[in-house]
């Protein structure tokens, strides 16, 4: 009986503080959100989405240059590094047991640990110093290098996570190996895919420190893609690092702009593959 | 009766490990075989050899010859893939492609090797789900989802995804180890009636259905074929012990 009292003592003692963790894990994202929303919505008006920065001094602008910017810089670095990420998840998990797939999984986790900071250095000396100009497409390259790893170890992943018995039904029809791998197998893990993808994207919309010495930031629109251009990260650390109290609050705007940008991302795309995706996928 | 398929001395490896030993058998046109004996006997192992999705596993090998209608299958100007399409197979489970409707499950065979003509399509799908008995209960949710089908009708589906690519041969991996004996029940019949059109090889642990559904009968042990012969003899006259003691549940 005494036993029993323990026994039951110490399973809700348990369960209590699991709970407890579990809430606790939930403190820094829900008061990151609220602070950021508390702060940044006063100073969301209209001309902040629709005027440049106004010179030093005036009060009042917006940041319409970095939120296009912003968009740019990620809407670029997707168009190479997410068809690169998928086309190398799906050597890795189709044909990847080999020598080269460990090498190649390997050098994906290294890179997906390099500080992004080194990665900005990487595409000034590859891009900016010989262009001779801070410019788009070196932030891109910069940030397109940071989503690789992650969209093709998630490619990878969800691919393997498709039964072997999908796969196994497809070449039995006498479909080849790439149809079947790319109408059959890729479209079931497509959800999973996405999920990586926007994982991925989250993170670049947020990096600061490769754009430093590559995208550079502008106070003005961007001439073309070869020029300097604003982004929402270097905007709020200009701002938030300035000495006026209007700038602090156009950084706070700026921020919470920023979040929701990543927020309405992941859930359009989401709303669309469920359009798409009426079945449920048995996983 | 013509012979449409001839295996001759057929081995297969995983890694180092011998799952068939010299298997030599002959398959009746027409007809439906049986191919029995306990687990981890390579019953399924043989007959994935019969359309090459054996080699898709890796580290696997085949030695031996298996004539298709008189021609090696495994001789290098035979592309599996047109082999394939030629010998059908339904799996252990039901495994309906689950992000496809169930009438782009039945067309998939066809759409993925770029036949794209809509009529053509239609006509197809509604005669091949007849064929598999399945029409009638899935006529008016064509574009649901194949997984939101019962386990018999998907099985049923992924025996009408089989025959819309018009093979000769079906092979069938122990099609009704995953259902109720009602679903079994209605895959039993279905092949019954496709065996006037299809040469039919039937993997299974059930020994009643191997006495129901076949004409022939091998009977496989340790990677060996013990015994072959008209299902009514392998039955009741065995020739050989050991098809005996499985047959009467003796082992096995």
């Amino acid at each position: 009986m005494n036993i029993y009292k323990t026994r039951k003592a110490i399973n809700k003692l348990m369960c209590t503080i699991a709970l407890l963790c579990a809430i606790l894990t939930l403190v820094p994202l829900i008061s990151i959100f609220g602070y950021v929303i508390f702060k940044g919505i006063s100073s969301i008006n209209i001309d902040f989405f629709m005027h440049l920065p106004k010179p030093v001094g005036e009060v009042g602008g917006g940041m319409s240059n970095a939120i296009i910017g912003s968009l740019i810089l990620i809407g670029l670095s997707c168009l190479w590094a997410i068809p690169l990420g998928i086309a190398g998840g799906i050597y890795l998990a189709e044909f990847g047991n080999n020598k080269l797939g460990t090498t190649v999984r390997f050098a994906a986790d290294v890179l997906n640990g390099i500080p992004s900071i080194l990665i900005g250095i990487f595409a000034y000396t590859l891009f900016v110093l010989p262009m001779k100009s801070f410019s788009a497409v070196s932030g891109a390259f910069a940030l397109g290098i940071i989503m690789i790893p992650t969209v093709m170890r998630t490619t990878e992943e969800m691919l393997l996570m498709v039964p072997r018995t999908i796969r196994e039904a497809a070449l039995a029809l006498g479909i080849n190996q790439f149809r079947a791998t790319v109408s059959i197998v890729l479209k079931t893990a497509l959800p999973g895919i996405l999920t990586g993808i926007l994982l991925a994207i989250a993170r670049i919309a947020g990096e600061t420190a490769p754009l430093l010495f590559t995208a550079l930031g502008n106070r003005f629109w961007h001439q073309n893609l070869t020029q300097p251009i604003a982004a929402l990260p270097l905007q709020i650390f200009a701002y938030a690092i300035s000495p006026f109290d209007d700038w602090h609050r156009q950084a706070w705007a700026g921020a919470l702009v920023l979040i929701v940008i990543v927020f309405l991302m992941s859930f359009i795309s989401r709303f669309i593959i469920r359009l798409r995706y009426k079945f449920p996928t048995p996983r | 009766m013509e012979e449409v398929i001839k295996v001759l001395n057929l081995n297969a490896y995983f890694g180092n490990v011998q799952a068939l030993k010299g298997i030599n058998i002959s398959i009746k046109e027409k007809m439906v075989t049986a191919i029995i004996g306990p687990s981890g006997c390579g019953k399924s192992t043989f007959i994935r050899c019969i359309n090459r999705l054996h080699e898709v596993v890796p580290h696997t090998k085949v030695s031996g010859e298996v004539l298709l209608d008189g021609k090696d299958i495994y001789s290098t100007d035979v592309d599996p893939i047109e082999l394939r399409r030629r010998v059908g197979m339904v799996f252990q489970k039901p495994n309906p492609f689950p992000i496809l409707s169930i009438y782009d499950n039945v067309a998939a065979g066809l759409k993925l090797n770029g036949i794209k003509r809509k009529d053509n399509l239609d006509e197809i799908v509604e005669k091949t789900l007849k064929m598999a008995a399945l029409w009638d209960e899935v006529k008016d949710k064509l574009n649901a989802s194949g997984v939101s089908l019962s386990g018999g009708q998907q099985q049923r589906l992924c025996i009408a995804r089989a025959l819309a690519v018009k093979p000769e041969v079906i092979l069938f991996d122990e099609p009704c180890s995953a259902l109720d004996p009602i679903s079994t029940a209605k895959i039993e019949e279905l092949i019954y009636h496709l065996k006037q059109n299809y040469t039919i090889i039937i993997v299974t642990h059930n020994m009643q259905q191997a006495a129901r559904v076949s004409d022939y009968a091998a009977f496989f042990l340790m990677g060996e074929l013990i015994e072959f012969g008209k299902t009514q003899d392998v039955f009741t006259k065995p020739t050989d012990s050991r098809t005996e003691a499985y047959i009467t549940g003796r082992f096995g």
